[in-house]
């Protein structure tokens, strides 16, 4: 007897095959594209939703959590809102549907949906491994994004942002991204709702870092209080190349956001900072994997997260350090400031070092606001309100002044003073 | 301007008694120092008149200005003109100190149903005050009293009560871990503070201070009671004799 024909589907994994069968003869792409499109399907009607059971999603149980899946919804309207930072390139995926209005010169920018059908994109669209149920549903819907290449020692001035609207419905999109060597830019990622409907949106992007490039990257998810948002980043860190990514998650109901790292060039230095701002019954999960393959590479990891009413958070951040990768400099931190007594946070550092030289630490705090901190604010004729606002914002502008750059910096300072002021 | 009647007052959170009866009448434009032996209860006293939440009074009363200020919470306080310079002042990663003074400020003057400083007018007082204190422009970069010395610390602490223009002051121990110039600094902008409707209340283990900020009236505390009051040769007398004579006088 085959127990796979026993398990009951949930109304999400029901939601999610039929709409595969209403999109089959609509989603692009050319023969080797559809057979890898069978694939994942196949895989994700045999393994369902993950659950709990699975080591990856031991926090999140996704089967559990997702209840309902909206359908395609071709006729939702969506538009593009002024881009984070001012003077910005945008490139824009609206509810789904890329534009390449905006290409800053010299970058090379076609739609995904061409890759799609051009015989490009085949390889991509594959699982990282049996847990990556993110990989899995968003190459089995796949439909558009953008294929950027920035061509070897091309510098962007300006900051390139792609603005991912949702309205309604689900969106599934893909951003491969290559950094030619030497050349240096800033890259926004921002995922955005417009209105209260509720959507799914998957969005994985591939960023392969030649050597000798300088990335800043951005992701900022700002989605509306019913979505669902999963996102994986995948990178590979080329040698003497360094790389800032900063996540910040100040939406969403549902949000695993995968971030998953492999160092391959020596003298490469990789920092992460991640802001998570959390309030109502939402959940947010950061997970987290890098790999030190080579020898001679930095990284730091630094997580701050703000919990307010009933919210959940997770973050599982694993380094591992390849027998070959001596001297390596890994350093993880995850500070939780947890605002209310329903609210609840899980971190999972895990480090597995095969390597005899090298430095490596984690370390995980949960903290209340400081009492003494507050009464010197309050001593000086802050209410006691506005001291706690301070404090709060305190906690992860540290994070945001790293960006050091102020058209940046403020408008993100916006962005977590408008979240606070709505949630604290 | 600053009566205190009978108070006692505890620790929160164990119940120990620290203040025990105290009273004190501090007058507009005095300079009372309240000076006595480590464990007497001088910082806690100047915690309960600022509004720490740790503490709790179980009995009297502190008037200010002819009203009780035992129900407001700190911030209230510190809007009606009380200002504790600390003895410790609180470093506070990622909050700005320039941010922080325009809140302060600010905010105080919302209290008390004034309009907020203009940007240019707020950097030109803090400017002004800044030079007077020779405090660093630099400084006011950095988030508050974070990477500051000890000395740059009481400064910034001096800065804010100019900017701040409260109608009491208490200095707790504003001496300590200041050198001769920086002792010298921070007298010199207590003093420019001195006014006919300012009261300050100078808490001190050294006589040394008192050079610099001469007070009117001197205090002893022991054991959370006033034990004995007088004027400035109090001090000169404590400290050549010490603190046994008078405790011993007031057993």
């Amino acid at each position: 007897m085959n127990i796979q024909n026993t398990i009951t589907r949930t109304a999400a994994e029901t939601a999610l095959l039929e709409a595969y069968n209403h999109q089959v003869s609509d989603l692009p792409g050319d023969g080797a594209v559809l057979s890898a499109r069978d694939l994942l399907l196949s895989d994700l009607k045999d393994a369902g939703l993950p659950t709990r059971r699975l080591e990856a999603w031991h926090y999140t149980d996704l089967r559990a959590l997702l209840r309902t899946v909206p359908a395609f919804d071709g006729s939702a309207f969506a538009e593009a809102v002024a881009p984070l930072a001012i003077g910005s390139s945008v490139l824009t995926v609206l509810n789904g549907r890329a534009d390449v209005g905006d290409a800053p010169q010299g970058v090379v920018v076609k739609r995904y949906g061409e890759s799609l059908l051009d015989g490009t994109a085949a390889g991509d669209l594959v699982e990282r491994n049996t847990e990556d149920a993110i990989g899995r549903i968003n190459g089995t819907f796949v439909r558009d994004g953008f294929e950027i290449e920035i061509p070897e020692e091309t510098v962007l001035v300006q900051p390139l942002e792609l603005q991912i609207v949702q309205s309604a419905g689900q969106s599934h999109s893909r951003f491969p991204v290559t950094f030619g060597p030497g050349s240096k830019a800033t890259v926004i990622e921002r995922h955005l709702s417009v209105d209260g409907t509720p959507s799914l949106v998957s969005s994985v992007s591939d960023l392969i870092i030649e050597a000798g490039a300088e990335v800043t990257w951005i992701l900022l998810q700002q989605q509306g209080d019913d979505d669902t948002h999963l996102g994986q980043l995948n990178f590979e860190l080329g040698e003497n190349a360094s790389f800032k990514l900063f996540v910040i998650n100040a939406g969403g109901k549902l949000v695993r956001q995968e971030v998953h790292g492999v160092v391959t060039g020596e003298g490469s230095d990789f920092k992460l900072r991640g802001i998570n701002l959390m309030g109502g019954d939402s959940l947010t999960d950061v997970t987290f994997t890098l790999g030190h393959d080579v020898a001679n590479t930095t990284s730091t990891e630094i997580i701050r997260n703000v919990l307010f009413d009933r919210a959940r958070g997770v973050f599982q951040g694993q380094i591992r350090v390849a027998q070959d990768a001596q001297k390596t400099d890994a350093k993880m931190a995850c500070n939780t400031l947890l605002l209310s007594d329903d609210a609840d946070f899980s971190a999972k550092p895990e480090l597995e070092i095969f390597a005899d030289d090298v430095q490596c630490g984690h370390g995980a705090t949960v903290i209340d606001l400081n009492p003494t901190h507050l009464y010197y604010l309050q001593a000086r004729g802050i209410p006691e309100n506005r001291a706690r606002a301070m404090l709060v914002n305190a906690f992860v502008d540290e994070i945001v002044e790293e960006l050091e750059s102020e058209t940046l910096i403020e408008p993100l300072e916006l962005i977590i003073a408008e979240w606070l002021a709505r949630h604290a | 301007m600053l009566e205190i009647k009978n108070l006692h007052a505890r620790i929160a959170e164990d119940g120990t008694e620290i203040i025990r009866g105290l009273n004190l009448t501090v007058k507009a434009g005095e300079v009372a120092a309240i000076m006595g032996p480590n464990g007497s209860g001088k910082s806690t006293l100047s915690y309960i008149l600022s509004g720490r939440k740790d503490y709790e009074v179980t009995e009297g009363d502190i008037l200010y200005n002819g009203e009780s200020i035992l129900e407001l919470d700190a911030s209230e306080r510190a809007a009606k003109g009380i200002f504790l310079a600390f003895q410790y002042p609180v470093e506070i990663p990622g909050v700005a100190t320039m941010q922080f003074l325009k809140v302060a400020m600010n905010e105080q003057r919302k209290y008390r149903g004034e309009d907020e400083l203009k940007t240019p007018d707020f950097i030109r007082r803090v400017k002004e005050a800044a030079a007077e204190l020779k405090i660093n422009p630099d400084m006011l970069k950095r988030p508050l009293n974070v990477g500051f010395s000890g000395g740059e610390k009481k400064r910034a602490e001096i800065l804010q009560m100019a900017l701040l223009e409260p109608s009491l002051c208490i200095l707790d121990e504003t001496d300590s871990g200041l050198d001769i110039d920086a002792l010298k600094i921070v007298s010199d902008g207590v003093n420019a503070l001195r006014s006919p409707d300012r009261a300050v209340i100078v808490i001190t283990h050294y006589q040394r201070l008192l050079e610099y900020i001469v007070p009117d009236t001197v205090h002893v505390l022991y054991k959370g009671q006033v034990i004995k009051t007088g004027d400035k040769s109090l001090a000169l007398d404590l400290e050549a004799n010490g603190y046994a004579d008078i405790i011993g006088a007031a057993a």
